[in-house]
């Protein structure tokens, strides 16, 4: 769809025309500032020696630009007791982002492969109870699922997070992969079952292949959610197991001494990094996947 | 190859039937034709033939072996779809030997089999492409060869010509009979096109509601139709259905046609079986072809009656003309000679040829035979 078509003739000449595109670059332009705004502050604070933080004004560009507090922040920062930096946590997050994203999506393309391809009865209502899922509140399920980890032997762990995040992920992933797959022709399941293929071969071959959009949907969506998670992290580990989230409060909250903010933007902008880099690489897919189903091409 | 027969299959989903009782039975490199309305159930047959969806009750056999519990890829079918269904993850070469690969067939004898197919559609210069890369034409090509390359003991085409523009249809129409004629094939074959049916079947099944109305060659079908539904589902114009009566004129017999406007009009008829002696002084219904009333165009014998006829409207195709007359005070449609003018309105004598002729009865609207 080209934005050529929304203009109507008369709209295209006349100082009207002009007027009104002042104004809409002029709003654009000051909330694309005024979103902007705390990322710039992050960035200048985090490259300026702690004396010019304490000097004053947060908007001005760093007098002497140094990498120290990021080398800190990654480094040597303390996180409670131990000061070893967040590098630690971060791989903590890693570890549990991967797994939880990975078998989440996986699970929901197969739910949604089932559910949309291999009918049976009963299965709309289950597909209603697995949306209401999306609708539950984290905090309900804080107190049973400690419960639940403690007798399975995964409280304080990266698999009982990872456990977690795939229960409360798989109502997500199963919605957008049931949404894509309705709209994928039966007539090709019916064609690869007289080719031969089954159950299995059917969605790792034909189906699996053909969801390039929906899968970089869900993976941008499911990252941003487990990466950026705070509450399950807290609640769910202790000390060396916790994500970078949890790490990164405890840095911001120690008491003792001067605050460093450089090494806490540099270290919040180290947490913020690899949500950042997957919307940009995946972030074409992601409106495309949205958009896709909505419109009939 | 391989026969098929069909025997009491049903359908039901809860209490609504979507096929009752289908009897259908083809030999070894027949073309049968599924023809009926939306709704008719031609579909769902060719599904359960195909093992895509259950039998209710019935059998289905290929060769003398009941397949009902049989999973598609063991019926030995190979089926085009109406989209073509073509994977669009795959080349179009990958496209044809993905049932093989399934099958296990070593590589090599993959690769002669895809050249050989390739070769007999000439599509040897579209095997790398994606299948979102080729033209309506090309894909519903891709779709038959990767039935071909099977080799299966049935052909299924779910109505396989549909999504192609009138001219393009027409000549696969050809390429598919031509097709049949080369491989002796036995193929099953849904349409809702009854010019697709007359031109390609061997056998034609006319379904409705779920019922077979009619099993027969298309010269049976068209000739002979089982009842009034048959009669007017197939041919183009369809068939005049004229009410009309029985009545003794001199030793025989007499067709009155008389609408209650008009006088009526009554055409003798020549000698016919008891069966149809039994409706004198009945009501019928009299079923003539389009292509049996017309004038100079057809040959006068001693089976054809001259009668005389208003002119309404006509529509000139090139080959002949159509024209709506009202006969007896009934619109009929004629095939009239081209290459005349006929004034609106216009009253003459026009030819109506009695060997074409077939009647039903009024009430259970099959035919008299």
């Amino acid at each position: 769809m080209s934005s050529k078509n929304w203009d109507s003739p008369q709209m295209v000449q006349g100082s009207a025309n002009r007027w009104s595109r002042v104004i809409i670059y002029g709003l654009l332009i000051f909330f694309a500032a005024f979103y902007l705004m705390p990322l710039v502050v992050m960035l200048l604070t985090s490259f300026k020696p702690l004396s010019e933080v304490y000097a004053g004004n947060i908007l001005k560009l760093p007098a002497h630009w140094t990498t120290a507090s990021w080398v800190k922040a990654w480094g040597e920062a303390c996180v409670g007791l131990s000061c070893d930096g967040i590098k630690g946590y971060f791989w903590n997050s890693i570890k549990m982002v991967v797994s939880a994203v990975g078998v989440s999506t996986f699970v929901g393309a197969m739910n949604g492969y089932i559910l949309t391809k291999w009918r049976f009865k009963g299965d709309n209502l289950l597909f209603g109870l697995i949306l209401f899922g999306c609708f539950i509140p984290f905090q309900i399920v804080l107190i049973p699922m400690a419960a639940f980890l403690g007798k399975a032997g995964l409280a304080s762990s990266t698999s009982g997070l990872v456990f977690v995040h795939v229960v409360y992920g798989l109502c997500f992933t199963t919605l957008y992969f049931r949404n894509y797959y309705i709209a994928f022709p039966d007539e090709l399941v019916k064609a690869a079952m007289i080719d031969g293929a089954r159950f299995f071969r059917i969605f790792f071959r034909i189906l699996l292949p053909c969801s390039g959009p929906i899968i970089t949907v869900t993976v941008i969506w499911q990252f941003t959610n487990i990466w950026n998670d705070f509450l399950f992290g807290a609640s769910f580990t202790t000390g060396d197991t916790a994500p970078i989230t949890v790490a990164l409060n405890n840095i911001v909250n120690t008491s003792t001494g001067e605050r460093e903010y450089n090494v806490h933007m540099a270290a919040a902008m180290i947490a913020a990094l690899p949500t950042l880099l997957v919307y940009v690489v995946g972030g074409r897919y992601f409106v495309r996947g949205l958009m896709a189903g909505s419109v009939k091409g | 190859m391989s026969s098929l027969h069909i025997q009491q299959v049903r359908k039901s989903y809860g209490s609504t039937d979507i096929l009752k009782g289908i009897d259908i039975g083809i030999d070894d490199g027949e073309f049968l034709v599924l023809v009926g309305p939306s709704g008719c159930g031609k579909s769902t047959l060719l599904s359960m033939i195909a093992g895509l969806d259950t039998v209710t009750s019935g059998d289905i056999l290929i060769g003398n072996q009941r397949v009902n519990d049989l999973h598609p890829s063991k019926r030995d079918i190979a089926m085009v779809f109406q989209s073509y269904a073509l994977y669009p993850n795959m080349s179009v070469a990958e496209n044809i030997a993905f049932g093989m690969e399934m099958r296990k067939v070593p590589k090599a004898e993959r690769e002669k089999a895809i050249q050989d197919v390739a070769k007999l559609l000439q599509m040897q210069h579209l095997l790398d492409r994606r299948p979102s890369q080729l033209s309506g034409g090309q894909r519903q090509r891709v779709a038959m060869g990767r039935a071909l390359v099977r080799h299966p003991q049935i052909f299924l085409f779910d109505e396989p010509l549909s999504n192609l523009d009138a001219k393009l249809r027409v000549d696969m129409r050809t390429e598919i009979k031509k097709l049949h004629q080369r491989l002796k094939a036995t193929i099953v074959y849904v349409t809702h096109d009854q010019i697709e049916a007359m031109t390609l079947a061997t056998k034609i099944a006319v379904m409705r509601n779920g019922e077979l109305q009619q099993l027969g060659s298309p010269s049976e079908v068209y000739n002979k139709p089982a009842n009034t539904f048959v009669a007017s589902f197939i041919g183009s114009p369809s068939m005049n259905l004229i009410p009309g009566r029985l009545v003794p004129h001199g030793d025989g017999l007499a067709l009155e046609i008389e609408h209650n406007t008009t006088e009526g009009l009554q055409i003798p008829l020549p000698p016919q079986p008891d069966s149809v002696t039994a409706y004198v002084g009945k009501e019928i219904i009299a079923g003539l072809r389009p292509e049996a009333i017309g004038n100079g165009n057809l040959q006068k014998h001693e089976l054809t009656r001259q009668v005389q006829a208003d002119l309404v409207v006509t529509e000139p195709t090139g080959p002949d003309t159509l024209a709506i007359l009202k006969l007896g005070g009934f619109e009929v449609t004629a095939r009239l000679e081209a290459d005349a003018t006929y004034p609106a309105g216009h009253r003459g004598l026009f030819t109506v040829d009695l060997t074409k002729l077939v009647m039903f009865d009024s009430q259970t609207e099959q035919r008299i035979a």
